[in-house]
């Protein structure tokens, strides 16, 4: 078994802070109503988040990038999906 | 006297594979919250003025309290992995169990949120709700829906996490037969002297040995890549969260 770098605890912790902060950060924005942007802004601290605990909890930053080709792929799939619907209800 | 020496026999853990199984099941997790995150942003393109009410009648102090018990829940359980990867069986235990109590938790939370919708008539095919103007319709029945096929990822999750808890927190043993040419007289030897003494029996031709080691490496390996993946299904509950609560409590 190959021997891999340990993670400090430390550097989880800073993140889940990170994680909290944000979410502060979010109820904050919504609050002082951005009109049409506040579903982007809210859309992109979700997306910040997601990548926190993608990366760093579950690890996907010290993966192979197998695992990263593979996330790809499955979100551009969603990706597709969406447009495709959106490209269709919005021209109807 | 004869000595028989056992020897731990070398198990191949495919780590690696396990978890591409484990990320692909995940994909289709994802795809399946996806349909119902492109069903919410179609609806709410069609009735944005309905959905930016309904929104308001959701308390934002439930969700953020929830969003901060899922988010603290997927700091315990990352600790619990690397508990376990320093060979601290113990505090790997714990926080596994925190982990699975904070997700009780989010729940009992969730049945008290539920409890308040439908003390107040809002359910999917209510007669109350039948009077909201459609979008809201919409919106509730999305909301549950939603929040609801979450909520059984997270029991799913916890009932998970029991499972291997229950593994880790056992110590871990192997049983071995070794067999042996009967007649054949058995002893125990201890450092200071001979411990255990059977007679010779014509009908034994084997014995089992149980192992139980205090601390071993390979067993901990063995446990480390299913807890990992038991990690990975939380956190991405998680994730799904992450998206759900903006998207449901705060946008208006």
């Amino acid at each position: 078994m190959e021997k891999k770098e340990l993670v400090p605890y430390g550097t989880y912790i800073m993140i889940w802070f990170g994680l909290l902060v944000l979410t502060g950060v979010t109820i904050i924005a919504a609050s002082l109503h951005f009109g049409q942007w506040s579903i982007m802004t809210a859309i992109a601290i979700a997306t910040v988040k997601g990548a926190l605990v993608l990366f760093i909890f579950m690890n996907l930053k010290r993966e192979e990038r197998l695992f990263k080709i593979m996330l790809s792929l499955a979100l551009i799939t969603m990706t597709v999906i969406m447009v495709l619907t959106f490209a269709d209800i919005s021209f109807r | 006297m004869s000595t028989a020496t056992l020897h731990e026999p070398h198990v191949h853990v495919d780590a690696t594979g396990a978890k591409i199984a484990m990320w692909l099941f995940l994909f289709t997790e994802l795809l399946l919250f996806g349909g119902l995150f492109l069903a919410y942003a179609v609806f709410r393109t069609y009735y944005p003025a309905d959905f930016h009410y309904a929104t308001t009648t959701l308390s934002v102090s439930i969700g953020a309290l929830n969003t901060a018990l899922l988010l603290t829940s997927s700091l315990t359980m990352v600790l619990s992995v690397a508990a376990l990867e320093r060979l601290n069986r113990r505090l790997s235990v714990i926080l596994l169990g925190v982990t699975a109590l904070l997700g009780i938790l989010f729940l009992v939370n969730k049945y008290f949120e539920w409890s308040a919708k439908f003390h107040h008539g809002l359910y999917p095919g209510s007669q109350d709700l039948a009077l909201h103007p459609d979008g809201e319709k919409v919106f509730y029945g999305l909301y549950f829906t939603m929040t609801g096929l979450h909520g059984v990822h997270v029991l799913v999750g916890v009932g998970v996490l029991a499972v291997i808890l229950a593994m880790i927190a056992r110590r871990p043993r192997r049983t071995v037969s070794v067999p042996i040419a009967a007649p054949t007289a058995l002893a125990l030897q201890g450092d200071s002297g001979p411990l255990w003494h059977q007679a010779a029996d014509a009908q034994l031709d084997a014995v089992d040995v149980t192992l139980v080691y205090r601390e071993n490496e390979a067993v901990a390996h063995r446990q480390l890549i299913k807890l990992e993946n038991a990690g990975l299904y939380w956190h991405l509950v998680d994730v799904i969260w992450i998206f759900l609560f903006p998207l449901l409590y705060l946008i208006s």
